[in-house]
């Protein structure tokens, strides 16, 4: 058993990948270069001295270009891993994601297949409005992305190897203030959360939530940097002998939304928190399926805690009132107690 | 156009009997497929809007009759003509195009997403320019493969102002890629004429942009079109990356079905119609001594029986259930 941090585990886990799978690279933005980053954030650091820059293929900053290799490679038997430098470059390659990737299964009638898997940075890290959502929402909505969302570095590994192994696009969003990177790549106010990780092969597979600490009183849903201020603000609230238990959904599609069901029906109370703008975030449709399958077990309204419908703003003070507090998701709960 | 780039692509030796004869197989079952299908809209007896193909048969018939298996097209929202010429059948393409349950997309795709990835013909990507950086990549893992594979992408002279157009052109270009962009300059992006959206006078001007040989041919013609593809392809296969050809072509029908084609001049249709690739292939046949006008017109009605058999095979094909429509979002 080895202690890793998320970059690790990640670069762990496509180091195994690559290795059992000769179709299995990556390709990206600064991944590979000599004296570069690793990636913006480490996960590729020294995977190029291992297996070459035929396999760690450096893009010119050409999003879309990178979207549709991933696409075209996929589709023709390559299982690629593209590296979205910011999440919020995302966008840029919106077409390609959306019309192309989601749809090109559908459209051949099922002919074909798309396994690729692209790996987003999200989070608001002091980087003001361009380099900080959280963009998980917009994929839920498209048919024919896989959404997740990896919160702990044993997670990061299986499910990243889960999702290389995924026959369909699959995205995967990883908090800046989770990595663990170390050096220069490090950031300010991260948590680290290192983690155990066996040294033996396994998988996580997409679509099976977790429960992080049990609780009867409320059912707390979180995910990423959201799930570690879901779990403090349980403390708290136990302090107060609310017992909260909070359930980390690892992905968002497919969701595992029978654990969270099976929760509520438990607890009849519950919060999801996003750190994502409040409008239309995955929160509401989380809350929508338990208003629709749960409604009768339900003992209070059902609440979210979500980023205010503004942009991600730069000023740490602004930052710290748009990202949610632990302090927020206490007074939710009270409020529906 | 640049003229060293231009002799970089030598005019080869005419293509194999068997083969010239097949090129006109292909260019009139396009033509008499197309004209066919606009019939049987026009009789509402097909949904959709249609994008013909009339009129630049000659370059989707001479590219492809350059590629085999494990070979990629990626084709455009007028995509009938590149997938019957890199051999997807007509009866899949057919029963697509109407909607039914053994159509080659199983009736999810339609008219403008017809392809067979079995005949290495992707869904036809009707997102203008959006098909260029997936060429690159079916490029790239045909070059990881070592298949020798490799990718054709058509667009239209539109696609080259998108930005997905530069992005996908100039990475393939970077990693010497197998790929073959041919442009389908039939100097009209929907209503818009060649001249108010473009500085330059030919799309493969930009080839030099991005360090790769840009010829210009005529697009109508068929053997020039087949010979500078003959020339990209063995250059794509040896690992020297990739080549733009830009055919000058014209589409003789409207953008898509409701068109009028009030932005053009009928003398200026009536002018291209002159130099239709088809009727000028099939006098050079014949003048050449290449085939007798009698085994021509046999081969005619051959196609028309394949033709109407498709449209049998498509209105006799049941439709797709209701419950189809959760079919195929995901791979299990």
């Amino acid at each position: 058993m080895a202690q890793m941090t998320i970059a690790e585990a990640l670069r762990q886990a496509i180091r195994e990948e690559m290795q059992r799978d000769e179709r299995v690279f990556c390709v990206g933005e600064d991944i590979g270069i000599e004296g570069g980053f690793g990636g913006a954030f480490t996960v590729t650091l020294g995977l190029s001295d291992e297996f070459g820059h035929e396999r760690i293929l450096d893009t010119p900053i050409s999003e879309t270009a990178i979207a549709g290799i991933a696409i075209g490679a996929a589709v023709a038997g390559m299982r690629p891993i593209a590296d979205v430098q910011y999440g919020d470059f995302l966008f840029c390659m919106m077409d390609q994601l959306a019309n192309q990737a989601a749809k090109l299964r559908y459209m051949s009638g099922g002919t074909l297949s798309v396994p690729m898997v692209m790996r987003a940075p999200v989070g608001a890290t002091a980087r003001g409005a361009q380099h900080a959502q959280s963009l998980e929402a917009f994929f839920t909505h498209i048919p024919g992305l896989k959404v997740v969302a990896p919160a702990t570095a044993y997670d990061a590994k299986g499910l990243l190897k889960s999702a290389v192994r995924d026959d369909n696009p699959v995205l995967i969003f990883e908090h800046k203030l989770l990595y663990g990177s170390k050096g220069a790549r490090s950031e300010k106010g991260a948590l680290s959360p290192v983690g155990e990780v066996p040294d033996e092969e396994y998988l996580v597979p997409l679509g099976e939530g977790v429960i992080r600490r049990r609780g009867k009183n409320v059912t707390i849903v979180a995910t990423l940097l959201m799930l570690y201020r879901a779990l403090g603000a349980a403390e708290t609230l136990s302090r107060q002998g609310i017992e909260a238990e909070v359930i980390d959904p690892r992905t968002l599609v497919p969701l595992d939304k029978e654990l969270i069901l099976g929760s509520v029906r438990k607890t009849g109370r519950l919060v999801v928190v996003e750190e994502d703008n409040l409008t239309n975030g995955w929160g509401a449709e989380i809350a929508a399926i338990v208003a629709d399958e749960a409604f009768n077990w339900l003992d209070a309204p059902l609440k979210r805690v979500a980023a205010p419908d503004v942009p991600p703003p730069f000023a740490p003070v602004l930052e710290r009132e748009y990202v949610p507090s632990e302090q927020k998701i206490v007074d939710a709960v009270l409020s529906i107690m | 156009m640049d003229n060293e780039n231009r002799s970089e692509i030598p005019l080869e030796a005419l293509p194999p009997q068997e083969l010239l004869l097949r090129m006109y197989r292909r260019m009139f079952l396009i033509r008499r497929f197309e004209e066919r299908v606009n019939e049987l809209y026009m009789e509402g007896r097909i949904p959709s809007t249609l994008h013909l193909y009339i009129g630049q048969e000659a370059v989707a018939t001479g590219v492809c009759a350059n590629l085999g298996e494990g070979d990629y097209v990626l084709s455009t929202h007028r995509p009938h003509g590149h997938s019957l010429a890199k051999g997807v059948a007509p009866r899949a393409i057919m029963a697509e195009l109407f909607g039914k349950a053994t159509g080659c997309c199983k009736g999810k795709g339609g008219s403008m997403h017809v392809g067979d990835i079995t005949q290495g013909v992707l869904p036809a990507i009707a997102i203008v320019g959006a098909n260029v950086p997936i060429a690159a990549g079916t490029a790239l893992a045909a070059k990881m493969q070592k298949t020798g594979g490799v990718t054709v992408c058509f667009f239209g002279d539109g696609a080259s102002n998108e930005g997905a157009w530069h992005e996908g052109l100039n990475v393939a270009a970077v990693w010497d890629l197998p790929v073959i962009f041919v442009c389908e300059n039939n100097l009209y992006a929907a209503s818009t004429s060649f001249s108010k959206t473009f500085k330059i006078q030919n799309v493969a001007e930009r080839a030099n942009a991005y360090g790769i040989p840009g010829v210009v041919v005529d697009g109508n013609d068929v053997l020039q079109v087949f010979n500078t593809a003959k020339a990209a392809v063995e250059r794509a296969r040896g690992g020297m990356g990739p080549t733009l050809i830009e055919c000058m072509t014209y589409r003789q029908c409207g953008h898509s079905r409701s068109d009028p084609r009030t932005y053009r001049t009928r003398e200026e249709e009536d002018a291209w119609k002159e130099l239709d690739p088809i009727p000028h292939y099939r006098a050079w046949l014949i003048d050449q001594g290449r085939a007798e006008a009698t085994a021509l017109s046999r081969l005619e009605s051959e196609v028309e029986q394949t033709i109407q058999d498709a449209i049998a095979f498509a209105e006799a094909s049941p439709e797709p259930t209701a419950g189809d429509i959760y079919q195929g979002v995901f791979k299990e």
